[in-house]
């Protein structure tokens, strides 16, 4: 059958299962759009900025599992997108985005609305391509969705020339059901020796640590891990990416790691003697001081990327290789060992590691008149059963988020930790919502962030995705104004904001749901209202406490034992 | 300490700047870089020095590896290898400064490939501490330019780098 190649690029897609696509249109892009509207297969959510497209789809990416599309226009289209592009390729979400390019003829004479996209997203993206000729389009998209989803996945950017999908040049159509690269071939299978070595080594601790990341999630490997963990009953840490891979209810899960984890991790991640890192990065925001980083330890680490290990910190057994496989090795080899890991040794680290956690690190004042925006999220926790789909912006709220909503599933927790951008939370819950319409989805926020990517309260109406945001609204850049309190004396530079919209309106403007609660005794009832009016989007305006801090805390360039822990909570060893 | 890399790579535009974007967004430094298309001239090989600790090269060497375009690579500084550079060099050429470029260019086998009555141009081949070494011997004021391919490398005996 003979396709044009707006037409081809479409049929790529539903080949490869898309079901729904983010964009926003323009004149590099219209050959497309024509073929978009000529067809039903495919959804196409129309955003407001191109920014919210890449964020809805890297949202639905996140909680799907299934590769978020974006179709943007040249020039403005596309720098608009690069934000977007960067969020996903610093969290590793596969992702897919279609760039409208000025006509192969006029590439590199400043041609309207032209940027050499390909260059501008080099930096930020797992791989790009420019398509040259029309033939080569079904090839090229096929190894797009290769390396956007296999190995580590990534965002990867396909630009087409506007020439490359003209109605009148019609060809063949064949969609290659696999292509090998030479030059591209991600690890699976784990080393066997190096999975023994490591076995042995973790059954030899006394003081074992895990610590896993967003890797488990991104490789669905949360059963395995879990599995691993209870079967050496050994305490478990996770990232801020790896939330919800293993239950944050369950006892051996001692709560968030780094610069606002728990005491009790920090302090387990200090004095262990034996860390096995599963997926993580070895982040600085987790690592605290690099040369007082787990300093009796040897360390085990499982990554699917050669580059990511050892390259912050030197690991003693890496193993290079799919998570899921390697676990699934890892749970064989522990099974059939003779070796059992010492009762004694555990027991007294154990005991260790209760003695931090009841230090109750992430205490509050729950008698304050004011909201407090912990208690926000306690109560979003049990109205939701735990069970939502949570997604977030940067700063204070995020974290609260993180530490207080206790994840119990992968997927649920949906926030960007690599680049922290702020506006991403409110397009990813739209994204989210047209994966699982069905689910209750949250976006956390704040009254900075959300203004960031305002205009898609615009795109939840048009498609009627019920999301409910709770704005923890602090009047304050809270996260700014921490660092300021803590670093710069309280000179709050900037980080005030004045003129802050009323919320409630702009909601209602929108057409949407705003309510405002300004009483703690009213969160409840608010976050169970909105609940309840399912399909109906609702912006919660929680006027909260704007002298609140985030704690713990390890502030730049200190260990992980040097925790600033909330007013009226002293750890044994707090230096700060 | 000092390492050749040799990369395999696709023969498709934009490879080349992955690669030199690659060495600018990570700070990591790049002595010289040459490249061509191989006897498939699907493929291009790509030569690069680099200097840096044990643990900046094995990033380098990883980050490379990582660019999807990249095929192979070796440290040529592993094993044992040779290396070979290509410079030209102008220099004046009138009186006794004619007589003294045409004897360093019989020391350090060199041969002139261009000559005027008042300049020749030496092509020599060497590692590159030789060529250094020319252009130190030479008088500075009579260089006119003087130009280098880079360093370029292959392994001793019968293993190589291919597909
Ligand atoms: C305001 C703010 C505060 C923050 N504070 C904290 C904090 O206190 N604590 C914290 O932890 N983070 C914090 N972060 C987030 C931090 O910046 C990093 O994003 C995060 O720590 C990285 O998580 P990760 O190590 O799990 O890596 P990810 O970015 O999730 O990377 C995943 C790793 O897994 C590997 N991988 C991917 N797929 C597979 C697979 N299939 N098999 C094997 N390996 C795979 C990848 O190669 C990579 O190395 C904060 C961010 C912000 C914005
Ligand atoms: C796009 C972008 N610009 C700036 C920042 C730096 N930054 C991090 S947190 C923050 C303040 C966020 O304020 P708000 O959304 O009100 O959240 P709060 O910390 O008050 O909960 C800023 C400005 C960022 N992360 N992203
Ligand atoms: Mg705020």
């Amino acid at each position: 059958m003979d396709l044009n190649g707006a037409e081809t690029v479409i049929r790529c897609l539903k080949e490869e299962g898309v079901e729904c696509i983010f964009g926003y249109p323009g004149g590099a892009v219209l050959h497309i759009y024509d073929a978009l509207f000529k067809q039903q297969d495919i959804r196409h959510i129309l955003v407001r900025h191109e920014q919210g497209a890449t964020h809805a789809a890297d949202g639905y990416a996140r909680a799907t599992g299934k590769p978020g599309v974006v179709l943007v226009t040249s020039g403005p289209g596309a720098t608009n997108a690069v934000t977007g592009i960067a969020t996903a390729y610093l969290d590793s979400i596969p992702m897919i985005v279609l760039s409208g390019q000025v006509p192969s003829p006029v590439i590199g004479s400043d041609a309207f609305q032209e940027v050499d996209m390909v260059g501008i997203t080099r930096p930020c993206v797992k791989h790009n391509f420019l398509i040259k000729d029309v033939t080569k389009i079904a090839e090229t998209m096929k190894k797009a969705f290769i390396v956007a989803t296999t190995g580590r996945p990534g965002p990867v950017v396909v630009d087409i020339p506007k020439d490359i999908t003209d109605p009148a040049i019609k060809v063949p159509f064949k969609y290659p059901k696999q292509i090998v690269m030479r030059s591209y071939n991600p690890a699976v299978k784990g080393h066997k020796g190096q999975i023994k070595k490591a076995v042995d080594l973790l059954l030899e601790a006394e003081k074992p640590m895990i610590y896993s990341g967003g890797g488990v999630i991104l490789g669905n490997a949360s059963e395995e891990l879990t599995e691993f963990t209870r079967l050496l009953e050994y305490p478990i840490t996770n990232t801020l990416m790896g939330l919800g891979a293993y239950p944050a209810t369950d006892t051996q899960f001692v709560g968030m790691l780094g610069m606002h984890g728990t005491y009790e991790a920090n302090m387990a991640m200090h004095d262990c003697d034996v860390l096995v890192a599963i997926a993580a990065r070895f982040d600085d925001r987790v690592t605290g001081k690099l040369s007082e980083f787990c300093p009796d330890s040897k360390i085990i680490h499982i990554d699917v990327d050669p580059a990511s290990i050892s390259k912050n910190v030197r690991v003693d057994i890496p193993i290079v290789g799919d998570v899921k496989s390697v676990l699934q090795d890892m749970i064989e080899v522990i099974k059939t060992a003779k070796k059992k890991p010492s009762k004694k040794a555990l027991k007294d680290w154990w005991k260790q590691i209760e003695e931090w956690r009841s230090l109750k690190c992430l205490a509050y004042d729950r008698t304050s008149k004011l909201i407090k925006p912990q208690f926000v999220i306690e109560q979003l926790y049990e109205a939701t059963g735990g069970d939502a789909y949570v997604t977030s912006d940067v700063g204070q709220h995020q974290m609260w988020a993180a530490q207080y909503y206790h994840f119990t599933k992968p997927r649920r927790w949906i926030n960007s930790g690599g680049l922290g951008t702020m506006g991403f939370g409110l397009p990813a819950a739209i994204g989210v919502k047209l994966g699982y319409p069905d689910a209750d989805v949250v976006c956390v926020t704040g009254e900075a962030s959300i203004q960031m990517c305002i205009q898609e309260l615009s795109t939840a109406l048009q498609y009627s995705t019920g999301i409910k945001i709770v704005n923890l609204n602090n009047r304050y850049m809270g996260m700014v104004r921490q660092w300021q309190e803590f670093s710069y004396e309280s000179r709050y530079s900037h980080s005030y904001l004045d003129a802050i919209p009323d919320f409630v309106k702009l909601a209602e403007s929108y057409g949407h749901v705003g309510m405002l609660v300004e009483k703690p005794e009213d969160v409840r009832p608010a976050l169970e209202e909105s609940l309840k009016l399912k399909d109906r989007t609702v912006f919660l305006d929680l006027i909260t406490d704007p002298t609140e801090n985030v704690y713990p805390m390890v502030e730049s360039g200190k260990a992980h034992n040097q925790m600033r822990l909330p007013p009226g909570v002293i750890g044994d060893r707090e230096l700060a | 300490m000092r390492h050749i890399i040799s990369v395999l790579m696709e023969n498709e535009s934009g490879a080349l700047s992955r690669v030199a974007g690659l060495f600018s967004a990570r700070g990591y430094n790049i002595e010289s870089l040459t490249v061509a298309p191989t006897e498939d001239p699907t493929l291009s090989r790509m030569t690069l020095v680099t200097r840096g600790s044990d643990r900046i090269i094995e990033q380098i060497t990883k980050q490379l590896n990582k660019l999807v375009d990249v095929v192979k690579l070796i440290d040529l500084a592993e094993s044992d290898h040779i290396e070979r550079e290509l410079m030209m060099i102008k220099v004046r050429a009138e009186g006794d400064a004619r007589f003294e470029a045409q004897r360093l260019c019989e020391i350090f086998r060199g041969n002139i490939i261009d000559v005027t009555p008042q300049s020749y141009v030496i092509e020599i081949t060497g590692a590159s501490d030789k060529l250094d070494a020319l252009v130190n011997a030479l008088d500075r004021d009579s260089i006119i330019e003087v130009v280098r391919s880079g360093t370029t490398g292959i392994l001793r005996g019968l293993k190589g780098l291919h597909v």
